[in-house]
This record gives C-alpha cells, structure tokens and sequence, in this order.
C-alpha cells in the first residue's frame, strides 16, 4: 500500500527499527498514562498549595523536584497535569478520527461530487495553520479546554480524511467487497463491517501519531496562556509559569515539564510509526 | 418452462469506448443446464456474466434485457436486486484468495449474507454452512478457520459453498479455475458439476479455456469482440466449427490426443474498443475475409440441419469443410 501517512518535517525522522527502543517508548506512554489516572494517589502534594516560603527550593526530601515560583510542589504539578496534557490531545484524535473517517470513508467510497466538496473542504482546513485556527477560536470563546480541543479537533482532521478516502478508495477496488455486494450485502454494511476494520489499523498508526503532535499543539496553546486556566496544573502552562524561575536562575520548575512534553511526544511518535511499519510489511 | 438466465439483446457502452463493449448478446442457461461462455481477454465474457447480478463498472449504460427467473436485472431497484443477489444467484470469483475478506473466519464469511440479508437465525445458517461445507468435501473445522490457513484450492470450495448458501437457480462462474494449479482445476470442475445436478441450478461457466468448456458444458456460447460469434451444443461446435473464430481458437489451444505441430496463434490482436466497427468484427484476422465481411456485419443465422446452432459468419456455409478439417488436423 503507497498510503503516505501525514507526518510534519521534525518529527517524521524520529523513529526506530530496534524492538527494545520500541517497547522502552510503549512503557513510558504506560507509566505516563498511569501517572494520570493515578494522579490523586501518587502526588505527594496538592498540586495547587502555594507556599511562598518555598519558592524555587531545589530538590530536597519533601519536594523531591523542587518547588516553582509560587512554592509549589513540581512533582505534584508534573503528575497531576499529566492529566490535562493527556486529556486535551485524547480530545482532539478521538474527535478527529471520528469525524475524520466518516469524512473520509464518505468521500472514497461514494465518490463524485460528494468527493469534490469534501475532499476541497477539508483540504482548505489542511491549508490553515491549526494553531492560528485554534488561537481564533480561543478568543471568541474565550479560555477552557473545550474551545481548543474542538478548534485543533477541526484542524487535524484532514490528516485522518485524507489517509481514510485513499484508504477506502484503495479498499473498495478489492475482489472481496464485489464478492460480498453479489452476496446481496448493502454498500452500507460492506463499509461498516468490512472495509472500516480492514482499513483500521493504519488509520490508528496515524491517529497515535497525531496524538503526539496534538499535545505539542495545546502545550503551545497553554504556554501562549490560551490553552487551561490558569491554574490548573498542565505542561505547557507549567513552562509559561516557569519563565519567572528562568530568570531568577533557578530553570528546574520550567526545564522538567518541556521533558516531560518532549519525551512524551517522541514516544507517541515512535509507537505510531513502528505500528504504521507493522502494517505496511503485513500488507507486502 | 422459462429459462433460468435469459439475456435478449444485450448491449453496454462504457465512457470513452467508441463503440458497445457487448453489441447485443443473446444467451439462455436453462434449468440444471451447463453453459460455457468462451473467449479471449477483452472480449466481454466476463462483463456479460457480470451484467447478470449488474456488476457494473461505474458509467455503464446498458440496453436490452437480462431476466433471471423472468425478472429483468436491469430495472430492478435495490432491494429487489439484493434479494437476487441474496437468494436467486451466485457468482464465483476467479481468485478465491483475493474475493475472501482476510480478517474474517470462514464461517462468518459463509452465514453472513444469510443472517444479515435473509434474517436466518445464526444457528440455522451455521447449519447450512457445515451441510454446505460438507457438499463440498470440507469438513467443519474450516468454519472457526482464516482464509490466510486455507490453500487455494480449498478456499475456492469455500467460495462454491457460499454461492450454494442461498440456494440459488444460477450460479454463475467467472474463470473459477484460473488461480488454482492444474490438479485442482480439475476436482474444482467435477465439484461444481456435480452440485449443479445435487442442487439443481444452472450453471454458466466462463473460460477462456476450451478443453474446460468442453469437457463441463452442455451448450457453449463463442464470445468475440462483444459479441456471440457462434453457439451450439458443446460436442458439434468442437467438432465442427462453424465460425473461423472457433476453428482458430481450436487451432491455438494444445491438444494431447492429436498430432501435434506447432501451435497456431491467431495473427494480429482483437479490435480495440476506441475504434469503431463496421462489418465483421474478425474480419480483420480471418483468413477467410471478403469484401462483404468488412463492410456488412454477419447476422446470426442457423446451422443447416442444426437446429440448436447459430453462427454469425457470412461464408459459415461454404467453409464449413475446409473449418471442420482444420480443426481436427492441425
């Protein structure tokens, strides 16, 4: 399959052939993901205690990471804003991917003029830069979660569209879906039952990798203070808020989000291009 | 009695060709009856028995009428044709490995139409599916199994059970034994005939393989160029070729039990379709060619003395010795 999966320049090379820098990738994304659902549990501190007495201490006993500018716990911060670093990109792929394939999937497998709207749609949001359209919709709906997962939703979801219609359209030309439409089968259940599975697995490798760009994405969004509300403990508003720490000489509090975020991207990166490997070998 | 498949006047265009891809074909499969339907690439015998359950290329534009079970294909409306392609007819595919969805065990494969399209509770169609399955020659196991586990020959048995699963008048077979090696073709084959008297359907066979159809079929329909070329019970049309067409494709096929030089290919290739046809359309490869032949297209026209045979050539008459003795000879 010639399928090209939609990758951007930096991070297209970062990959690997080596099953055990594969699978270091796929348990970090297991304990970064547990971080988040455990997070009440594991973090040592309210995440939010402001204690000014504390501001930029280093790594000691009680705050094994230090503390930020207001005094607050960074490995609280770290754990607890896993959860919002993860839940704005789960938003954006899970939106995207829905509405990216039923896009997608609509336009290759019925064709026509219906391909042409979609296809020429879809491609105009392609042409939009996804921040610029998510920093647009911020400002009228003002800050939350909500607004910019929706606005970064929309703006990757050509990346899923375009993969599924030349996926489906790809699919479509196969013996089996004649084989089943002469069984009496309707377009509609060939679709649903059939191709979409079929198709799934490399949609998914696209979808994982996305996953990674979207949370670079609203980490921006936060960092630029138009992402999470102010206080609630996220990455990129972990690296804004540190600037201060920075300057006063003291970069751990605004240094460990930014590797947090890195390694976190790089991970979902590698998973997502090893499974799209995976796939295009099994379709050789 | 009405026929089981009976195709009157055919005629499809395609986009961009400059004339019909099939240019009126005539053509009836009776009940329990074996029809063979031969030719070469390109010379739309696969498009007709296609046009049979309307699977059509996009932009087809069809004339003419195609009735199975008296009802006419062509104007049905969706549901109507689900339930035909459900119930009254069956095709086989020519690759069994690429028609069968990878990702689906056997089983599903084989009772979802029925559950699906049919309402069949799916204890019942898994009952179907194992007496199918049992029909011909697999046994049970094969339901929990994956294609990907399946050779082809088998997996083409799994092909036959699923056209048998709706217990369909007409099953209709495109090149059913291309993709499969030569030991299987010929258990394939037997397979297929004998189900055709167990179950009842007729059967339309398309080759390009002559031995084949001959050897399966009751009547055998010659295809050239989007048209019948001649037609007849299988035994006489063999053994005395009415039509250049079919003495030439005699010529060019191996043969064990006859003397054997070298083999005759036919000179030159068939008209392209973004030409137009006047006259015969094999006039220009047939050794045989008049004047009247490119200028006035040959009706199809009964065999003297045999009555079930019709041949569109306009010297059928004159040639038929000089026709029956190449065949055998060469």
């Amino acid at each position: 399959m010639t399928t090209a999966l939609v990758r951007r320049p930096g991070l297209a090379r970062v990959r690997t052939n080596r099953p055990l820098l594969y699978l270091l990738c796929l348990g970090f994304l297991g304990v970064v993901v547990l971080l988040a659902l455990l997070a009440p549990w594991l973090s040592p501190h309210d995440p939010n205690a402001v204690d000014l007495g504390n501001a930029l201490a280093g790594p000691s006993a009680a705050h094994p990471l230090g503390a930020d500018g207001s005094g607050r716990d960074t490995a609280s911060r770290l754990i607890t804003g896993a959860r919002t670093s993860l839940l704005g990109p789960l938003g954006v792929v899970a939106f995207s991917t829905v509405a990216g394939v039923v896009v997608g999937v609509a336009a290759g497998w019925r064709g026509g003029w219906l391909d042409s709207v979609l296809s020429r749609t879809t491609e105009l949001v392609f042409a939009f830069p996804g921040l610029l359209l998510a920093i647009l919709i911020v400002s009228i709906y003002g800050e939350g979660l909500i607004a910019p997962v929706v606005a970064l939703g929309v703006a990757y979801l050509p990346y899923v569209s375009r993969l599924t219609r030349s996926l489906v359209l790809a699919e479509r030309e196969r013996p089996y879906v004649e084989a089943y439409q002469v069984q009496g089968h309707s377009a509609v259940q060939i679709c649903l039952r059939h191709v979409l599975p079929n198709i799934a697995p490399v949609v998914l490798a696209q979808s994982t990798i996305n996953f990674g760009y979207a949370l670079i994405d609203l980490a921006g969004l936060s960092f630029l203070g138009l992402g999470v509300p102010a206080l609630t403990p996220d990455w990129g508003r972990m690296v804004f808020d540190g600037e201060s720490a920075i300057q006063a000489g003291y970069p751990l509090s605004a240094i460990l989000p930014c590797v947090a975020i890195v390694l976190t991207v790089v991970a979902f990166n590698v998973v997502g291009e090893r499974w799209a490997d995976q796939v295009a070998r099994r379709d050789r | 009695m009405t026929n089981t498949l009976e195709i009157d006047g055919l005629r499809l265009h395609l986009p961009g060709a400059a004339r019909p891809v099939l240019a009126g074909i005539d053509l009836t499969v009776g009940a329990r009856e074996t029809v063979a339907l031969v030719g070469e690439s390109g010379s739309g015998k696969s498009l007709t028995s296609r046009s049979v359950l309307r699977l059509l290329p996009p932009g087809a534009t069809t004339e003419g009428r195609v009735a199975v079970q008296g009802q006419d294909v062509l104007t049905m409306d969706a549901k109507q044709l689900r339930q035909l392609r459900t119930h009254t007819a069956a095709m086989i595919f020519q690759d069994p490995r690429a028609a069968i969805n990878p990702l689906r065990r056997i089983g599903d494969f084989l009772t979802e139409s029925l559950r699906l399209n049919a309402d069949t509770p799916a204890q019942q169609a898994d009952e179907r599916a194992v007496r199918m399955l049992d029909a011909v020659g697999l046994g049970e196991r094969v339901l929990r199994q994956y294609p990907g586990q399946l050779s082809g020959g088998m997996l083409q048995r799994v092909m036959i059970a699923s056209a048998l699963m709706g217990d369909p008048a007409l099953i209709l077979a495109d090149e059913p034994t291309t993709a499969l090696d030569v030991t299987t073709q010929a258990e394939v084959v037997g397979l297929l005939d004998d189900l055709r008297e167990r179950f009842g359907t007729g059967l339309l066979f398309v080759t390009h393989d002559l031995g084949l159809a001959a050897a399966i079929s009751d009547r055998v329909y010659v295809m050239y160029a989007g048209r019948i070329a001649e037609t007849g019970p299988a035994e006489a049309l063999f053994d005395r070729p009415r039509h250049p067409y079919t003495a030439a494709l005699l010529r060019s096929t191996p043969r064990l039990d006859a003397p054997q030089g070298r083999l005759a290919a036919i000179k030159g290739q068939p008209p392209s379709l973004k030409e137009e046809l006047t006259g015969c359309p094999f006039a220009a490869r047939c050794p045989f060619a008049t004047q009247a032949c490119a200028e006035e297209l040959p009706p199809h026209r009964p065999v003297p003395g045999e009555p079930d045979r019709l041949v569109a050539c306009h010297h059928s008459d004159q040639l038929a010795d000089q026709l029956a003795g190449s065949a055998a000879h060469d």
